[in-house]
Order: structure tokens, then C-alpha cells, then sequence
């Protein structure tokens, strides 16, 4: 781990065991949620962790917070081992997760943020001047002395996310932070979390999001993540730069007659085919080696009697690394893993 | 947004207190909800006092019917105050790190630098005290209500009963919420299957000398138990006459208790805390 690195992990694994169903209570099952991830986040950086629900994003969170042990290899987090010296991690480190319904409902805004920061070791009157600036950032303060089981979800998540903050941590993980919110209010957290970050360039932001545009607007570097692996790493322009030789194009179609990516994928020239469900029909992406790969497909679709409603070219996004890493959508990944659960 | 103000931006200003001064922020911290966030919900007065009012009545009324004598009705009355702590104890300290579980709690209190021990303390402490004032106002509605007349023989005594019967008492949650915690949703069960049976074996309501010797003596597992006892020798003329075991000898195995039970929170709590980091238990289920 050099000096500039603020988490490092090494080979890092974990492997749950699950009870089986209620015919197979005694056995005991093997879940690989984690295989062999190594990660450098530098000091100052806001390194993103994308991929579809049941990634394993959380559980690398949990294993950097000292929540959950490793299986197999190591994680360091400002500089200290996370399994070996967990005390020496703590203090320099806060999580805040989407969705979270942490603190007290009995007690005010201030009051559950006022507890937390006392965990910390913060001064009471300092911990108040922060909280009290901290809710005017997030547009939070009207509600100061509203007990935070009266507040709406999103407002609630702006508590948790002052609460994240309100301690000043080394490194600062955030695991889902805008899940739930409106496109409002996750702008807004959006906005916040960067500002936190420019102030102060010691300061270390890992946070976790299924939202391409989020890890695409927010962070540094991103590691597309996928069944417990690191598929690639880098910055997001990088990661489009790579898929730039190839014409990415989104068609949206009428309902496919049972035409599938398969189909389409083994036409000449055509590298990768995703099919999404919408309502009315499907969307199709296209990640095409040349332009002129296009026509074959539209034929296509022109003999299974599938009508073109919309037809676009763009340039690549983190969906489309996405879907060159994973073979699918992130969707479609999501999709598979509720049938399967 | 609102344009942000620098300092918060700039981080903390002053050090952040460790050690034992942090220890002492945690407890007070987390006493907090209890002592003042509780108190937000007046239906407290109706399901803490009122409600067992009520079971202090039927006792006393069936006592008096039946001619016991007049000593019975103090007895009850004391009971039914401590039943609060018993009640406190079972649902907001044994199963208490469950629901912070499940609340999303733990994983902040285990991921912030404080102690656990100081979480649980805290936890206990708010307890005590929010549970205090409803055992004074069940008390002085039982006097008012009935005419119950103490008369304390040694007030030193009785401190240190009632302070030697909670402290063991909320060891006893420390430790059994750590036990909880491991069994996890069956939390809910245990703490249901033991809310009569120690309301019986406890002698909350009759004097636990009714009982067989070792029927009471394995009862005395149980901290009130010794600690009403001892605590109506101190308070009535007569309670000595009925009371289980000498009240020096009871002060004495209540010290034992304390320390035993302490001293199994401690070791119980970090043993917890490895297996459920091992075994990834802390965090709430959906996650």
C-alpha cells in the first residue's frame, strides 16, 4: 500500500454459508459473494463501485467498515488492516447507506445527528455548529427540531447523509446513497458530496450506485463490478474511450416475436446485442464493429415482423461498458437475479 | 443547495475526544433516547402506569378479601413497581441490539471508534432512569390508592439493595442482549416466554418464602428476586418475619450477581461481536 492509497484490497474474498431450504436445513450451502478483488483507491479520490444488485458491492463495503471479515485476502483502509486492527479503522471512517432507517424516531433531527456525533468523540457545541451548517447544505435546517420519524424518505436520507459527514472522516463510504430519492434530491446529494470532496483533498469517497449517470457525473475512477469480480478499472472517459471503435446505436422496437439477442448477435459485424422490455415493445442496444453491420440487423427485424418505432445513435455511456464487460444490460443482470432468487 | 459555509467544509476544529472521556460521551449519548426521547410518547402513562395499576389492584383486592395480612398489599405494591424494571429489562435491553440490528443501528455503532460495553451501558443507564419514574409513580399511587405505610429500618441498606438489584438486574440485559442478538429472531419468543414465568418465580406479588428453599433459592438467578425481598424486609415491620434470607446475606450473593453478570456482558458482548463479523450477522437483514 503506498502512501497516497486510502483503501487497498488484495485478492480480497468472501464466501457466505447459507442454509439450504426448509428440506435442506441441515445443509449448508456455499455463496461466493467476493472472488479475488484487488483495489487501489488513491487518497483524494472518489472511486465508484458500479454493478447490478447482488454485485457484491455491499459486502465490500462491509468488509472495508470492519463489519464483516474476509474470507480470503486482505483490505486495508487508511493505512490499516481491517480484520488485524479495526480500532485503528473506526475512527477514520463513516458509512452512510441508502434506505437506512438508523437513529431514533422519538428524537429530532438534531438530536439522532447530535448522538452520533457524541460516538465520535466530537465536542457537543462544535457538533452542534456543524449540524446546524450541515442541514442549511442540505436544505434540511426548517426541519431541525422535527423528529425524524415525521420525516419523508428523502428527507430522512439527507439526515443520514449529515450524518455521514457531520464526523469528518478520513474516508467516507457510501453505499447506495441516493437509492429511493427523487431526481431532486439526488441531484442535491449529488452536488454535496462533491463539494465535500473538492474542499478538502485528503479526504476519500467510495460510494456504490446501480445508477450509471450517478458513478458517470460523480466519481474518478470506477470499478464495474459483477458476481463478486472486478471486470475493469478506470476512469469513466477512459472506459467509453475504449468502446469508441465501435457504433453504438438503440433501437426501440414493437414486441419482439420471439427474436433473441442470440439472433442478432450472430450477424456479421454485430459484437454485442441488448434486449430490454419496455412498455409497448423492447429496446434494443447495439454495439456494432461497422456502421454498415446495421442493415442486417434492421433486416432482421424486418422478416420476424418486428416495426422500428425509434432508431438513434449515441455515444457510449458507463450502460454500454457496462454491457461490453457483462454480455447484458444491467438490467438484464438485475432481471436474472430476481428469477433466480 | 445553499452556498456552504467553509468551516464545516474545512472539518473538525477540535480533537475529538478517546479513551475514557469517549466512553463517558457514549453512555450519556446513548442513554439519551431513553431518558428524554421516551417520555415524547405520553401513552407511557397509560401502558407503564395505568396498565399495571391495574394488576397491583386485582392483587391487593383478592389479599383483602381474603383477609391477608396488611403487609400483602405493600408487598404487591412494591412488586408492581419493580415489574416495570423487569418489563424494561426483558424488551428494551435483552432484545434491544436485535432491533438496532434490524433498525440499521448497529452496524453505526459498531463501525463508530466507541466502546460496545459503553453502548450497553448507556442503553442500561437510560433505562434505569426512564424506568425509575414510572416505579415512583406506581409507588405513590399504590400508597395513595391503599394507604400502604412504609417504615424504613435502615435507609443505607436499602440504597444499597435497590442500587446492587438494578445493577445486576441490567448486567443481566447486558448480557442476555448479546444471547439475543445471536439467536436473532427468536429474540421475540424468549423474551415472550419469559415475561410470566419470572413475574411468578420472582415473587413479585407474595413473599417467595411461599416457596419451596430451592425452588426460591434457583429463582434468586433472577436479581429481583432477592433484591424485593430484601427491599420489603427494609420497608415493612413485618417484612423481616417473611423475607427469604438475611438481608446482609442477600446484599452479599446480589455483589456476586453484579459482578457475574458484568462480567459475562463484557466477555459475551466481544464474543458476539467476532462471531456476527465472522459469520455477517450485524447488519440488518435485508441488506
Amino acid at each position: 500500500m503506498t502512501a497516497e492509497s486510502a483503501i487497498e484490497t488484495r485478492e480480497l474474498g468472501r464466501i457466505y454459508k447459507v442454509r439450504g431450504n426448509k428440506k435442506e436445513k441441515k445443509v449448508r450451502k456455499e455463496l461466493i459473494a467476493l472472488q479475488d478483488v484487488n483495489l487501489e483507491v488513491r487518497r483524494g479520490e472518489l472511486f465508484g463501485l458500479l454493478g447490478p444488485n447482488g454485485a457484491g458491492k455491499t459486502t465490500i463495503i462491509k468488509i472495508l467498515t470492519t463489519l464483516l471479515a474476509p474470507t480470503s485476502g486482505m483490505a486495508r483502509v487508511a493505512g490499516h488492516d481491517v480484520a488485524l486492527e479495526p480500532q485503528s479503522v473506526r475512527p477514520k471512517i463513516n458509512m452512510v447507506s441508502g434506505g437506512e432507517s438508523s437513529g431514533y424516531g422519538l428524537l429530532t433531527v438534531r438530536e439522532n445527528l447530535w448522538m452520533f456525533s457524541q460516538f465520535y468523540g466530537l465536542a457537543s457545541k462544535e457538533a452542534n455548529e456543524r449540524i446546524v451548517q450541515l442541514l442549511k447544505m442540505v436544505g434540511l435546517e426548517d426541519r431541525i427540531h422535527t423528529k425524524s420519524s415525521d420525516l419523508s424518505t428523502g428527507l430522512r436520507q439527507k439526515m443520514n447523509i449529515v450524518r455521514g459527514f457531520l464526523t469528518d472522516p478520513q474516508v467516507l463510504f457510501l453505499d447506495e446513497p441516493t437509492l429511493g430519492l427523487d431526481v431532486g434530491a439526488s441531484r442535491d446529494v449529488r452536488k454535496f458530496i462533491r463539494g465535500w470532496l473538492d474542499a478538502e483533498k485528503t479526504r476519500t469517497l467510495l460510494l456504490t450506485t446501480h445508477y450509471m449517470v450517478e458513478a458517470d457525473e460523480l466519481c474518478d475512477r470506477v470499478a464495474i463490478i459483477n458476481k463478486g469480480r472486478v471486470l475493469a478499472c478506470d476512469t469513466p472517459a477512459n472506459l467509453k474511450r475504449n468502446l469508441q471503435r465501435d457504433a453504438l446505436f438503440e433501437i426501440e422496437t414493437s414486441p419482439l416475436n420471439g427474436l433473441s439477442t442470440a439472433l442478432i448477435e450472430s450477424l456479421p459485424e454485430v459484437r454485442k446485442a441488448a434486449l430490454t422490455e419496455i412498455e409497448g415493445g423492447a429496446r434494443l442496444n447495439l454495439s456494432l464493429v461497422e456502421e454498415s453491420a446495421l442493415a442486417s440487423v434492421i433486416n432482421t427485424l424486418t422478416q420476424k415482423n418486428v416495426k422500428i418505432l425509434r432508431l438513434s445513435k449515441h455515444e457510449p455511456t458507463l450502460e454500454d461498458v457496462f454491457m461490453e464487460q457483462v454480455g447484458h444490460s444491467m438490467s438484464e443482470v438485475e432481471q436474472a437475479g430476481e428469477n433466480e432468487g | 443547495m445553499k452556498a456552504e459555509p467553509l468551516s464545516v467544509l474545512t472539518g473538525i476544529q477540535n480533537p475529538k475526544v478517546i479513551g475514557w472521556r469517549l466512553f463517558l460521551k457514549t453512555i450519556i449519548a446513548r442513554a439519551y433516547p431513553r431518558l428524554i426521547g421516551q417520555q415524547r410518547e405520553k401513552s407511557w402513562i397509560f401502558f407503564d402506569i395505568f396498565l399495571p395499576m391495574l394488576g397491583v389492584s386485582a392483587y391487593v383486592y383478592v389479599y383483602r378479601a381474603i383477609g391477608a395480612p396488611e403487609e400483602y398489599v405493600g408487598f404487591v405494591v412494591v412488586g408492581g413497581a419493580m415489574t416495570a424494571f423487569w418489563m424494561n429489562v426483558l424488551w428494551s435491553m435483552s432484545s434491544q441490539l436485535y432491533w438496532e440490528k434490524e433498525q440499521g443501528n448497529l452496524a453505526l455503532y459498531i463501525i463508530a471508534p466507541n466502546s460496545m460495553m459503553a453502548i450497553l451501558l448507556g442503553m442500561a443507564l437510560g433505562g434505569m432512569l426512564a424506568t425509575a419514574l414510572r416505579a415512583v409513580a406506581i409507588i405513590i399511587l399504590g400508597m395513595w390508592m391503599f394507604q400502604v405505610q412504609f417504615m424504613v429500618t435502615s435507609t443505607l441498606q436499602l440504597l444499597a439493595v435497590f442500587f446492587l438489584a438494578m445493577t445486576a438486574l441490567y448486567g443481566m440485559g447486558m448480557m442476555s442482549a448479546s444471547l439475543f442478538l445471536l439467536l436473532s429472531r427468536e429474540a421475540w419468543h424468549i423474551a415472550n416466554l419469559a415475561q410470566e414465568p419470572v413475574y411468578l418465580v420472582s415473587g413479585f406479588y407474595f413473599p417467595i418464602k411461599s416457596f419451596n428453599f430451592w425452588v426460591a433459592a434457583a429463582a434468586s438467578i433472577i436479581p429481583l428476586t432477592l433484591g424485593l425481598d430484601a427491599m420489603r424486609q427494609l420497608v415493612f415491620p413485618s417484612g423481616a418475619l417473611l423475607g427469604f434470607l438475611n438481608v446482609k446475606l442477600e446484599i452479599g450473593i446480589l455483589t456476586g450477581l453484579c459482578i457475574v453478570f458484568l462480567t459475562g456482558a463484557k466477555f459475551l458482548l466481544s464474543y458476539m461481536e467476532k462471531l456476527a463479523i465472522r459469520e455477517g450477522r450485524l447488519t440488518e437483514s435485508r441488506r
